[in-house]
């Protein structure tokens, strides 16, 4: 019972349109916890809500709590946010550039940051464990360069071993190698995984790609259109996705079955390498239609969608869907 | 949302209109004739027949005021139109030309960066004679490599567009690129900048009609007003007040206009919620 | 065994970098270190490769936008490498682009319209609505969003209409630089369909660059996987992805998260095998 983060009712507007309706989600401690979606979905307005850090015209309701931390997360003011981020709670964001300090050598900002919180005695203690950290994330000595020195993926690598500086009990990632190459997504994807496990932290890690959400969480939800539309273990929700914007989304990101047979086709033949596809397009955000958000791109859609629909199962494993997938053998 | 409209937009708007309607009126209607010369109501004090009094002259100030704002909004026109008209060009074609050409143009820019414009001025007045409209050149050439810098940074990045690419693959050539492409995209920088330099050129001519070398008597000049208000300056401070007033209202009018449409048209603004 | 359409021999591109000191030369990059290949007509080939690896030097230099240091490009028969100009006419109408940034590649201030003839207008072809809609018609949008500007249209819908301005002079070549990469995985699946079903169609010539070997296995026939300017291995696109045998290739195939691999429990570390420890 005691997860390390609970998000009761989030919704998150802007001038009265909803980009985030009613998510509900928890973590529980040490668990690896993926938020898929695409554009629009909502899933990294969620993240920042829970960080407090959304952009000023963008408001938040409902409930985040924080476990170690004794008051509501929504409404706290900066003060008290400043105290938690970087302590109990930690990020990774897409564009490693902006999350360092252009000015400051790459030792000190980790050293800073355990030192803001005062999680280590003097400024040598820091600076002994800011050494190790960047060691831990196989940055050997580049306690002295600046960050325009390093690779995107080293600055990554920089960006969490001062996300891992303070043991955080919550480590959130949004989208931390979406732009990174492949080899270099593996390298920072170990990392990460190393770094929660050493230290039993829970993971919530937001991306679009389901291949990289399968290989690093252990529970995933699928957000479209500001909702929840799915959720449950990884392996449950890929292999037998219930919505059906969770299957169409598997069944079009699926480049190797469709791929019918041996892919060694040979040369000049033109196999039908036709993929699956979700009519249409994700609308701009806001612009989702009422009921059920996905209605308007979905096959199986009746008259029904056009209320919400309600949530069935568990509150960690189930759907929102008046026609669900696999209905017969429920 | 009210991006579209924002205050500066609107107030700026507002006083360069403003000014356009009290220039245009004064063509068809003045309280007096502003070169009207009555030494018998030498500087009168306002009063319901001369609103804003009168100068060691006679003549009516608000007339001479609303016969100015003409000379403000020509010299303006004249500034920015030699302005654009060259640094346009010069800042897409910096942009567009290869390596050493476009360094050689930027530095020969940065030269004439570096020399004053309001001694330009006088020396095209020396050399040409001081009028209003030597004076605007050279102010406006002297404006020449601020409009060319800022054309020259939206056109490279237009440059680096893949549209810019595409249309060369199918085999556009450089200057319809320029025409079709590059300068459509750099239209808003062109507005900002050219309502920023309207301002300064305002205040180069009324610097310029204060030292003697802008406009020449009896045509009315918010700076030459200015100056021949100097002698009066403690006897009569209205003769300074009111057309000192009219040149701060004018920039900061032309200014605000020139922020508000950098907002309107700020890409990095457009089409975000 | 059809011609080769592009013929490409020991390609180099050496770009000077910015003078650091005045009196030390210029550093110079060698973003291609002697690239050879060739594609038949017909083919889908596939260039794949990280950032930083050549990839889109190779590309802007097949489209002639670009001059090789050394090196022979030569397409449809024709020697394209020293040619000016004003001679490449035919490759600007037989070979087309796609971008991958469905923001950047279309001019905002254009109607879609124009956008899609203007290669027509360029090669001074009567650029008849009926054209126009004709391509809009085959990349699935309706024939009124020629009136629209690129900005009231979604990326995946953006992508299409980048891709009827490629179709537009007829090109027998179609170059696609991540035309993917960019969009969500939902329409992400659409445009990978459209494309393969008008190469199809239209009998073109695919070249297709990704830094996703997975996207190019499912696209091409053979590819060629870059590395560091050079080309480490060519090969049928199942061959490269089951049995890969340049250390790199190995490394990059690894580090492919899959579906698939990842339900059977496939780690991050495993994503790390065949790199250098």
């Amino acid at each position: 019972m005691s997860d390390v983060l609970t998000v009761q009712g989030l919704t998150v507007s802007v001038r009265d349109v909803a980009l985030v309706s009613d998510v509900e989600l928890t973590v529980g401690p040490g668990e690896r916890v993926g938020l898929i979606g695409e554009s629009g979905s909502g899933k990294s307005l969620t993240a920042l809500s829970v960080l407090g850090l959304l952009p000023e015209d963008v408001l938040a309701a409902g409930s985040v709590r924080l476990s170690g931390v004794d008051h509501e997360l929504i409404g706290a003011d900066e003060r008290r946010m400043s105290r938690v981020r970087g302590r109990h709670l930690a990020m990774v964001f897409q564009e490693p550039m902006t999350a360092l300090n252009p000015t400051m050598r790459v030792g000190d900002q980790v050293a800073e940051a355990m030192l803001i919180h005062r999680t280590r005695s003097s400024r040598r203690a820091a600076r002994i464990a800011a050494a190790e950290l960047l060691e831990l994330v196989q940055l050997p000595g580049v306690m002295r360069t600046y960050p325009h020195q390093l690779s995107g993926g080293q600055r990554q690598r920089v960006v969490l071993a001062l996300a891992l500086a303070n043991d955080p009990a919550l480590l959130i990632c949004d989208e931390p190698t979406t732009a990174l190459d492949v080899t270099v997504q593996a390298m920072v994807l170990d990392l990460i995984m190393r770094g929660v496990a050493a230290r039993e932290s829970a993971l919530l890690f937001i991306t679009h790609d389901l291949a990289v959400v399968a290989t690093v969480c252990q529970r995933v939800l699928v957000m479209y259109g500001g909702r929840v539309v799915e959720s449950g273990p990884v392996t449950e929700v890929f292999t037998r996705p219930r919505h059906r914007y969770t299957e169409g989304l598997i069944a079009a990101s699926d480049l190797e079955s469709a791929d019918s047979g041996p892919a060694d086709v040979g040369l000049a033949t033109s196999a039908p390498r036709r993929l699956p596809t979700i009519p249409g397009n994700v609308p701009p955000a806001g612009q989702f239609p009422d009921g059920c958000v996905f209605r308007n791109r979905c096959a199986h859609a009746t008259e029904t969608c056009a209320t919400l629909p309600p949530w069935t199962g568990t509150p960690t494993q189930g759907f929102a869907c008046h026609h669900p997938a696999g209905a017969s053998d429920a | 949302m009210n991006r579209r409209l924002n205050p500066s937009l609107i107030v700026g708007g507002f006083i360069v209109g403003l000014i356009v309607l009290i220039a245009l009126l004064s063509f068809i209607w003045t309280p007096y004739d502003a070169t009207l010369v009555d030494s018998s109501i030498r500087l009168a004090k306002p009063s319901w027949s001369h609103w804003f009094g009168t100068d060691k002259f006679g003549r009516d100030i608000l007339s001479q005021l609303m016969v100015g704002a003409r000379t403000t909004l020509f010299v303006g026109l004249v500034a920015v139109g030699v302005a654009a008209v060259i640094g346009v060009p010069v800042g897409i074609l910096a942009a567009m030309t290869p390596r050493w050409p476009s360094e050689v143009i930027m530095r020969s820019n940065d030269l004439l960066l570096a020399f004053p414009a309001l001694l330009l001025a006088i020396m095209f007045g020396a050399v040409f004679g001081a009028s209003t409209l030597t004076a605007m050149i050279a102010i406006g050439i002297a404006t020449v490599p601020s409009f060319a810098r800022v054309i020259r940074s939206g056109a490279l990045q237009v440059m680096r567009t893949e549209y810019v690419l595409a249309a060369r693959a199918a085999g556009r050539r450089p200057v319809p690129i320029a025409v079709r492409h590059v300068l459509p995209n750099v239209v808003s920088l062109i507005t900002v900048q050219a309502s920023v330099s309207f301002a300064i050129a305002v205040l180069a001519e009324a610097a310029l009609s204060f030292l003697g070398y802008g406009t020449a008597p009896p045509t009315p000049s918010w700076g030459r007003m200015l100056q021949e208000s100097q002698e009066f300056l403690f006897s009569a401070p209205r003769l300074a007040v009111f057309p000192g007033l009219a040149i701060a209202v004018a920039v900061l009018g032309f200014n605000l206009l020139g922020d508000g449409l950098r907002d309107r048209f700020d890409p990095r603004l457009e089409d975000r919620r | 065994m059809p011609e080769p359409v592009i013929q490409v021999t020991d390609l180099v591109r050496d770009y000077p970098r910015p003078r650091t000191s005045l009196f030390r030369r210029a550093p110079v990059v060698h973003a291609l270190r002697g690239v050879s290949f060739e594609v038949r007509a017909g083919e889908r080939f596939g260039i794949v490769g990280e950032s930083g690896c050549g990839k889109s030097t190779l590309l802007r230099i097949l489209a002639a936008l670009d001059r090789a240091t050394s090196g022979q490009v030569v397409v449809d028969g024709t020697d394209i490498t020293n040619l000016p100009e004003r001679r490449l006419s035919f490759l600007r109408e037989n070979l087309q682009l796609v971008f991958q940034d469905p923001m950047s590649s279309l001019d905002p201030r254009m109607r879609v319209r124009d956008i899609i003839a203007e290669p027509l207008v360029v090669q001074g072809h009567p650029a008849s609505g009926d054209r126009v809609r004709e391509l809009l018609d085959a990349v699935g949008l309706p024939p009124n969003a020629g009136d629209r500007y690129p900005h009231q249209f979604s990326g995946g819908q953006r992508q299409r209409i980048s891709i009827a301005r490629a179709l537009a002079p007829r090109p027998k070549i179609l170059v696609a630089d991540e035309p993917v990469s960019a969009l969500d995985v939902s329409v992400r699946a659409q445009v990978l369909n459209l494309i393969s079903d008008l190469v199809d169609e239209l009998d073109l010539t695919l070249v297709f660059v990704s830094h996703d070997l997975s996207v190019v296995k499912h696209v091409c026939d053979r590819v060629a996987v870059m590395n560091a300017g050079q080309i480490v291995e060519t090969g049928t696109t199942g061959e490269v992805y089951a049995t890969p045998a340049h250390p790199y290739t190995r490394r990059l195939v690894a580090a492919i998260p899959t579906l698939a691999r990842a339900l059977t429990g496939t780690t991050t570390t495993d994503l790390l095998k065949g790199a250098p420890t």
